[in-house]
């Protein structure tokens, strides 16, 4: 399978291509040329899914893991050395597919929501990277070479997000996004180093005989390391630079910011599970709590947003949230005895991809047709705009976790894993699903139904999205509907042994009325023109409704720690220091340089008979100074 | 004997023979039509004979005319890299050469160049100071008769003038050392005169008149007086080859002298070494600062990467010599880029070569600009570029050897350097300027020249497969 490696080269060349070529490639051609590309990426995944999962189990009834391409990029001494390759094993080709095929239909769907943009062609060569650095980082081979096209996925999500770079909130939101994540990957690397100084390896699957040393520091190496994933995953504290990076277009928004590069974090965690819980399965139940924890307190703050697309980035981060905790709450390996949660994380990653990504285009069509991305702005869309409407819907069903779509099986799989693992842990999971369903059909209902905001439609009549647009709605939406039928246990789960999904009915008709009442609640306060009771308990409840809108305060805490006490006790003395002191003694320096400079002048005459004195007095004195020492 | 020896071990100066005797016939016969062709016949020939010679043929080292000649694998890749560097000369020299005052000169410019060459070969793989001697007077003579090749321009035959003169005060230095080394040990064979040497005061000064004859072909201070003038006044293309080839040789066929002959005085010469460095960067790099000129201000800085090129010779290990080829080579690609964006700005702009010609060139030029500036990155050596690996492997040799402070010294230097490079950068893309270098188009040749060694700046440093595969040889010296 050594044509894998196509599956990066490709977006390679195309991001080198259509960046250099940049404006004379004309918009069109360069955006059909990356299209096509990604088109082949995708067409080569699914062929790799296919022949990878077609070879079948092996004799330990597992799909081996392959590495098609391998070279040796930077040996070290010793054992340690940085490879780059290709890994295949089944949550590397499912990711393969999620990420190529979103990407795709971002690519496709960007044709109608970036026309006429400048910089069209630059947009496309940055996606062209971004899919590159995002392929290279699942199929890595070893934590480093991860580590590296981590980074590059970092990079290309500063450089989307900051597409709009004349706009100053977009400036400070790509730069918040990437100060942020690369804090967190500071965590990421110093893990990555002291995994490599203890094992002598940057392998995912170490020797036991080399652990046997290594295993006291291994926990804090895997903790470290879930930070940096915490930090691109946007786990709770390191969440704030989420729901910002919606400055960026909103097709971005649906690839890196909801169903690929947020999932990173989760992805590490999977790579990582098997030292994870043979090593260190404290590490892993406290990411289940900080899991937890997100996925409320996002849940919470998406109740009461009012830009859709920000609601969407409070949704992403809470349902990210889900995925954590049920990583978090395994206790073994074994599927059938408390490692449901591994397969139920990547079921759930994988539908999520599918139904995020619909819910954020379609929330592009929306902003596309009344230009805002203020729930004040719309409301009674489902006439002007049917496909996007239903397509919505289906999303929104999804995620609410109604039967038979995509997100009812996997979240069904994680509140398992959850009530498996404690009640307690159960209970609350299904009482965020509650809120999960309440929020999306309060924003579901302030689109499509609700009050219109007609002086504004009057002036500017919605419309649907063009053809472009809206085919990725569709194809996403049938996904969506399908997806949850993938008997998805066959091909991944915590030990690679065959799993069958059997639906816990008791977990799914708790979770399934949750979800209804989620969703009755906000028919009952959003379905009509009239808003009463939802704006009495805004005004009652005015002190927690400020707070969840400010997302209690977050930013301004950090706003506070940087600037007051880093900023003004630490930065500002260092910054002096360097000033006069460091300064001053470079200045010395060039000042000591410059005069010497002057004085040997001299030497240089231009005269070849003085040249001939200044060599044979040369050669005498070093004979000389060689003799006397 | 067996004459098939010198077929088996002397490949590359055999061919190099044949190239030069092709030149020679072809300068001859062809007519007005053939001289058109010129150009790309001897480019092609020149990419044959690498083709035929890159990789070592036998990987032992071996012995002929009586130990006269030496082959040994790491000489042949050091003649690959000489010869690279000689077609990256040839390719950019075009657009200089098809000049009408030029243009019947062709053909001795690359016999000239080609000799040159062949002396270059025959040096680094001499094992006899006879041999070493004629090979250094080949590379030397025909060198001079290039520096004045254009010989009406007064700059240009003072050039010639100056390092026919130099170059004859060092070789008589150098043969006074060598006839003291006769005197004392009795031989001339590198292998038997190893073992007379003891260190002798006697001993001791001859070979410091030694390194004066090296000294000068790698321009170190204080041996460098001659270098500003000669590159300033040679045409630019000779002072491309003068300034990369001609040093690079010099400086590996020091190396070799030193551990295989010196071995017993190693040190004395790393003392000499010691100072020689300190003094060539540090003055050189004072110099360097404050130069209008391109050519003079590229002729200082040529010295300084000398000191660092010794460094790796200090060291005295394979190691260091690894390094030291590759240096050469990555200061190849990185110098000829410079040269060749001088060159090019030069031939179409009526003679410009000062600094301040350069201001906005951006504006104007942008690909050359940017072409010049990554090549001064890798000169400086800033990361990822080439430059930046080359002088880390430099460092290691040394500082494994024990020379810290004198790694830390160079350090310094470095940063220095780094502010004169970055002022040519500065005035290419932030100086304003009323008059700039006309936007043009230079030939294709030169434009495949600088293509090849931008490649060579992003790819030599980033392939380890290079290092890995010199280092593979660097046995046996």
């Amino acid at each position: 399978m050594e044509y894998t490696i196509l599956i990066l080269l490709l977006p390679l060349l195309s991001f080198l291509l259509i960046g250099l070529l940049g404006t004379r490639l004309k918009p069109v051609a360069a955006g059909a040329f990356g299209t096509t590309v990604t088109g082949i990426v995708a067409a080569l995944s699914y062929w790799t899914a296919f022949r990878f999962f077609g070879a079948g189990r092996n004799a330990d009834g597992i799909y081996a893991t392959q590495i098609p391409w391998n070279m040796e990029w930077l040996p070290f001494g010793g054992n340690l050395q940085i490879d780059l390759g290709i890994l295949l094993d089944p949550i590397s080709v499912m990711m393969l597919v999620v990420i190529s095929t979103v990407s795709f239909m971002v690519h496709i769907y960007s044709f109608g929501y970036m026309k006429g943009e400048t910089g069209f062609q630059r947009y496309y060569s940055f996606l062209s990277l971004f899919t590159m650095s995002m392929l290279g980082l699942v199929v890595a081979t070893n934590i480093f070479q991860m580590y590296i096209f981590w980074e590059l996925v970092g990079v290309s999500s500063y450089l989307l997000i900051g597409f709009y770079y004349t706009k100053k909130e977009a400036v400070a939101a790509s730069k918040k996004a990437f100060i942020v994540t690369r804090f967190a990957d500071l965590g990421f690397l110093i893990g990555i180093l002291i995994y490599g100084f203890y094992t002598g390896s940057f392998s995912f699957t170490p020797d036991a005989s080399v652990i046997g040393t290594a295993k006291i520091f291994l926990p804090l190496a895997l903790g470290l390391m879930f930070v940096g994933g915490a930090g691109k995953s946007a786990m709770f504290p390191l969440h704030i630079w989420l729901p910002d990076a919606m400055e960026g277009p909103t097709p971005v928004s649906a690839l890196i910011h909801a169903a690929t590069m947020v999932v990173a974090g989760v992805y590490l965690v999977a790579r990582m599970f098997p030292l994870f819980i043979e090593y260190a399965p404290a590490v892993l139940h406290v990411t289940a709590y900080v899991g937890a924890f997100t996925a409320l307190y996002a849940a919470v703050v998406a109740c009461v947003q009012s830009d859709i697309k920000r609601v969407l980035a409070f949704s992403t981060i809470s349902q990210i949230g889900f995925m954590i905790v049920a990583l978090g709450v395994c206790t073994s390996a074994d599927p059938h005895e408390g490692g449901l949660g591994y397969m139920a994380s990547m079921f759930h990653l994988f539908t999520h991809a599918m139904f995020k990504a619909l819910l954020f285009l379609g929330a592009g069509c929306i902003i596309h047709a009344v230009h805002s991305n203020e729930m004040s702005a719309m409301g009674g869309l489902r006439k002007y705009m049917p496909v996007t409407h239903i397509t919505f819907l289906v999303a929104c069903l999804a995620i609410a976790g109604i039967w038979p779509l995509s997100g009812f099986f996997s979240k069904d799989e994680i509140l398992a894993a959850c009530f498996n693992f404690s009640p307690v842990m159960g209970w609350v999971m299904t009482f965020i699903a509650g809120l999960t369903a309440f929020y999306m059909f309060r924003l579901y209902y302030s689109i499509f139904w609700g009050k219109e905001n007609k002086e504004l439609h009057a002036e500017h009549t919605p419309h649907e999205a063009p053809m472009t647009m809206t085919i990725p709605l569709i194809f996403l939406a049938a996904v969506t509907l399908a997806a949850g039928w993938i008997p998805f246990g066959e091909f991944v789960s915590s030990n690679g042994q065959a799993y069958h999904i059997h639906i816990d009915w008791a977990v799914a008709a708790t979770s399934l009325c949750v979800a209804a009442a989620g969703i009755a609640l906000a028919t009952w306060m959003y379905l009509r023109e009239d808003r009463r009771v939802a704006d009495g308990l805004a005004t009652r409840f005015s002190g927690l409704h400020r707070a969840a809108y400010r997302r209690f305060y977050i930013d301004e805490i950090y706003q506070f720690i940087t600037h007051r006490i880093i900023f003004a006790c630490i930065s500002a003395p260092i910054a002096w220091f360097d000033r006069h002191v460091v300064d001053g003694f470079m200045n010395l320096q060039a000042w000591i340089a410059e005069k010497l400079s002057w004085a040997i002048k001299g030497m240089q005459s231009g005269y070849v008979q003085k040249y001939g004195i200044w060599f044979l007095g040369g050669a005498l004195c070093l004979t000389i100074v060689l003799l006397l020492i | 004997m067996d004459y098939s020896a010198i077929f088996t071990y002397m490949y590359t100066e055999i061919a190099l023979i044949a190239v030069i005797v092709a030149a020679l016939l072809y300068d001859l016969i062809a007519g007005k039509r053939g001289r058109k062709a010129f150009h790309a016949f001897m480019c092609i020939l020149m990419l044959l004979f690498i083709a035929g010679t890159i990789f070592p043929y036998h990987s032992e080292t071996a012995e002929i005319f009586g130990g006269m000649y030496v082959y040994s694998p790491v000489a042949g890749i050091v003649k690959s890299v000489l010869a690279i560097g000689t077609l990256l000369v040839f390719l950019q020299s075009d657009s200089w050469l098809r000049r009408e005052d030029t243009e019947f000169k062709r053909g001795e410019f690359y016999v000239l160049t080609l000799s040159t060459l062949l002396g270059m070969d025959f040096m680094i793989s001499s094992g006899h100071f006879m041999m070493f001697f004629i090979g250094l007077e080949l590379a030397s003579v025909p060198m001079a008769c290039l520096v004045a090749l254009d010989k009406y321009r007064h700059n240009s035959a003072e050039a010639g003038a100056k390092y026919i003169l130099s170059a004859l005060f060092a070789s008589g230095l150098m043969l006074y050392g060598i006839s003291f080394f006769y005197g004392t040990t009795g031989t001339l064979y590198f292998d038997d005169m190893a073992a007379g040497i003891n260190g002798s005061p006697l001993q001791i000064m001859a070979m410091v008149f030694f390194f004066t004859g090296l000294g000068f072909k790698i321009s170190l201070v204080p041996f460098h007086l001659w270098t500003a003038d000669t590159y300033e006044g040679a045409p630019t293309a000779v002072t491309s080859y003068l300034s990369v080839v001609s040093k690079a040789a010099a400086a590996f066929a020091l190396m070799v002298v030193l551990i295989k002959v010196f071995g017993p005085m190693t040190e004395y010469w790393q003392t000499l070494l010691y100072i020689v460095i300190i003094l060539s960067i540090t003055v050189a790099n004072l110099f360097a600062i404050r130069q209008k000129n391109m050519k003079r201000f590229l002729a200082f800085s040529s010295i300084s990467q000398a000191g660092y090129i010794m460094l790796a010779v200090i060291s005295g290990t394979p190691y260091g010599m690894t390094s030291l080829i590759f240096y050469a080579l990555v200061y190849m690609v990185a110098n000829m880029a410079a040269f060749g964006v001088i060159s090019a700005v030069e031939q179409n702009s009526d003679g410009k070569v000062g600094m301040d010609d350069y201001n906005g060139l951006y504006r104007t030029n942008p690909k050359l600009a940017v072409i010049m500036m990554l090549a001064l990155f890798s000169l400086a050596g800033i990361p990822p570029f080439a430059g930046f690996f080359s002088k880390f492997f430099i460092f290691t040799a040394a500082f494994e050897q024990g020379f810290h402070v004198l790694v830390f010294i160079a350090l310094i230097n470095t940063v220095i350097s780094l502010y004169y490079y970055l002022l040519i950068v500065k005035a290419m893309f932030i100086n304003k300027n009323d008059t700039p270098v006309a936007t043009f188009r230079s030939d294709g040749s030169t434009r495949l020249s600088l293509l090849l060694c931008l490649a060579g700046i992003i790819v030599l440093g980033l392939a380890s497969c290079i290092f890995d595969g010199i280092n593979l040889y660097s046995f046996g010296i």
